[in-house]
């Protein structure tokens, strides 16, 4: 009883100031952001006012495309499955240190995977095909970003170049690939592999039009989360990332550690891949190039390479992404217009870091 | 393209060596930008976006005014407007400049393609090239030969850059800063001031590459204009070793390198041809990788790069 009278005063050792100061940054963590949202939301009606459209109507616009109705945040959701599961693959090693930005590279290499195993292996059952098609998409995903990894530990490549060109291979592979020895002769306007058969394809959701990915998605965040903020493992992360002499120095297995952070993320981003190829493409070909990597990043950043950070920051962008089309028939803006908003919103988010604790209000009051 | 019928397997060697003078200028003028913007200890990933928007930028321009010399300036002046917002954000404590770089790379590539799409189809007058093949017979050595007067102030500033860093006030300013920025302001060098004109002027530079595509080689506006010349920009200058003088080399690689793969093909070899693009990012990877060491930093790299600070 008295140790643990004794932890539970430690543990809290002065109620009063703290609990007054936790409400302040909660709702400073709450308002800069919403603030930044909204101030993007400013500018960009600036611009649309420039560019001749109402700001309110494409605001009106966004939110009835992205958010307006169940029908419309399925097309949100869509969008966001990929997201996240890539943003995981910047998220993940940035809690080591680590700034990898080959996310499209390992989603292309997941779908790859994918094609290799659901076009060869035809007669598998529906699940066991659906099984070995996500592992190998996450293998694909998990080598090529362990491969940043490795290069960063042993021979000090900087990871942020090493990934980035990595983008450009993998991308030439897949080109390679489906232009030369998966090429099926019946894509003609749009180089493709052998497809997947129908009967192996990633579904949807019961009683939505959202495919599975959203659900492997949801549940690579929050095991990111769990693992990273609540485990041993997660604390060893973290250790890695906030002092990499200490780490060394209290006997971490740094490099086991820091290639497996590494495989999680490239997984998750080939199983961005994986979900792209099995239920949106059917088979491999360049639409699985666009864009959603360097997306993710941004979405890590914003996200603060945390679970959920990232889980909603990606429906966020989702339902960015879905308005395309209504802006362009509604609004008659172009379809690039997405595009500046969402370069818009990160630019202000961004700079909005810069203002945590600039603010008086949010402050503990001096004593 | 140049056409190998006539030549045969000559045309090979000769094609490389064509994309290495037509295609090298855009490298040339993202990487001397990315160089100098990281020399003063930042990094702009979002030259990419620079490139397009000065693309488009020179080819409207261009096209309004009738003076593709305009264009190169208004592609100029668009890319160092991107730039002096890169530069103030990527200044703001807490905020990282290669996530400010990607969202400038989204950015300006969306503002790009906004204003682009009603010049994608009028034609615009490209730049005049200066023709140095008149004395062969063979039409692909002369349209080889034709350089653009943007490639010779490339190589002109390529050399320029290397001695302003050695030589000058403001070249040492840069490299204090880049190497270690609190020793420089306690030397009363303002951080600030150097770096914002160091990513301004690095972005200047982008645009005219942007420039280059648009008004020389491939000579027109178009989504796919750039074939990711800006996101190289940064291996680029990894490769080049920071040194404006290695830039110049580097781009001319590279920009022969992208010739590999279609002069292969009008060759008769088909396969293959898509990895051969990607031998530019191989052969960088596999530098850096022989290259590098995890003891020591990369000779030559600024010392603040890449820290926060």
């Amino acid at each position: 009883m008295s140790t643990i009278a004794t932890l539970a005063t430690t543990a809290n050792p002065a109620p009063a100031e703290p609990v007054s100061r936790n409400w302040r940054v909660l709702v400073e963590s709450v308002v800069i952001p919403v603030g930044a949202i909204l101030a993007a939301l400013v500018v960009f009606g600036v611009f649309c006012g420039l560019a001749g459209a109402s700001p309110f109507s494409v605001y009106h616009s966004i939110y009835r495309a992205a958010f307006g109705n169940w029908y419309a945040f399925q097309n949100t959701l869509v969008r966001a499955a990929p997201i996240m599961l890539c943003a995981l693959c910047t998220a993940l090693p940035m809690r080591l240190g680590l700034v990898v930005i080959g996310n499209e590279g390992a989603l292309v290499m997941g779908g790859l995977g994918t094609v290799l195993v659901g076009a060869n292996w035809v007669t598998a059952p529906h699940y066991v095909a659906l099984t070995a098609m996500a592992l190998a998409g996450m293998a694909m995903g998990g080598l090529w970003i362990m491969a940043v990894g490795a290069m960063k530990l042993y021979r000090g490549v900087n990871e942020v170049i090493s990934s980035l060109l990595m983008n450009y291979i993998a991308i030439a592979i897949l080109n390679h690939l489906v232009n030369g020895p998966m090429h099926d002769p019946s894509s003609l306007n749009k180089p493709s592999s052998y497809p997947i058969p129908d009967a192996n394809l990633l579904g949807n959701i019961p009683g939505s039009r959202v495919h599975f990915g959203l659900i492997y998605g949801i549940v690579a965040c929050l095991i990111t989360w769990v693992l990273i903020e609540h485990t041993s493992f997660g604390f060893k992360v973290r250790m890695i990332g906030g002092n990499l002499r200490a780490a060394r120095i209290a006997g971490l297995a740094v490099g086991k550690i820091s290639l497996t952070v590494c495989f999680l993320g490239g997984a998750a981003a080939g199983l961005a891949g994986m979900a792209e190829v099995a239920a949106v493409q059917g088979s491999a070909n360049e639409s699985l190039v666009t864009g959603y990597g360097y997306a993710g990043i941004l979405v890590a950043f914003v996200g603060r390479q945390h679970g959920l950070g990232v889980l909603l920051v990606s429906i966020l962008l989702g339902g960015i992404l879905a308005s395309g089309g209504m802006l362009q028939r509604v609004n008659h803006l172009s379809d690039a217009t997405v595009l500046v908003f969402e370069g818009m919103v990160f630019l202000v988010i961004l700079y909005s870091e810069s203002l945590y604790g600039r603010f008086r209000i949010f402050q503990e009051k001096a004593a | 393209m140049t056409n190998t019928d006539s030549i045969g397997w000559l045309g090979v060697p000769l094609a490389i060596m064509a994309g290495a003078i037509r295609g090298s200028s855009p490298f040339l003028f993202v990487s001397l930008g990315e160089c100098l913007t990281e020399k003063s200890g930042k990094i702009n990933l979002g030259l990419e976006g620079t490139l397009l928007l000065g693309a488009m930028s020179a080819y409207a321009i261009s096209y309004k005014t009738g003076s593709p010399w305009l264009g190169v300036l208004a592609a100029g002046a668009a890319g160092a407007v991107l730039g002096s917002i890169h530069a103030w954000l990527s200044q703001r404590p807490r905020v990282n400049d290669i996530a400010v770089g990607i969202a400038m790379f989204i950015f300006g590539s969306g503002l790009a393609f906004f204003i682009g799409d009603p010049y994608i189809q009028p034609m615009a007058p490209p730049l005049p090239g200066i023709q140095l093949g008149n004395w062969s017979q063979l039409p692909q050595l002369q349209s080889a030969l034709k350089i653009s007067p943007l490639l010779v102030a490339g190589i002109a500033l390529a050399f320029v850059f290397h001695w302003f860093f050695l030589n000058t006030r403001w070249g040492m300013f840069i490299r204090a800063v880049g190497d270690n920025p609190a020793a420089a302001r306690a030397q009363g060098i303002s951080v600030v001031k150097v770096r914002t004109l160091s990513i301004m002027t690095g972005s200047f530079m982008a645009g005219i590459g942007g420039a280059y595509l648009s008004l020389v080689y491939p000579g027109s506006w178009t989504r796919l204009v750039s074939s990711g010349q800006g996101l190289m920009a940064v291996a680029l200058v990894i490769f080049a070793r920071w040194d404006p003088r290695r830039c110049l080399y580097a781009s001319l690689l590279f920009g022969g390198a992208q010739a590999v793969g279609p002069a292969l093909q009008a060759a008769g070899v088909q396969s293959y041809y898509y990895l051969f693009n990607a031998a530019p990012y191989i052969l960088t990877l596999g530098i850096m990788i022989f290259t590098c060491s995890p003891k020591r930093s990369l000779a030559g790299a600024p010392g603040a790069l890449g820290s926060g600070e």
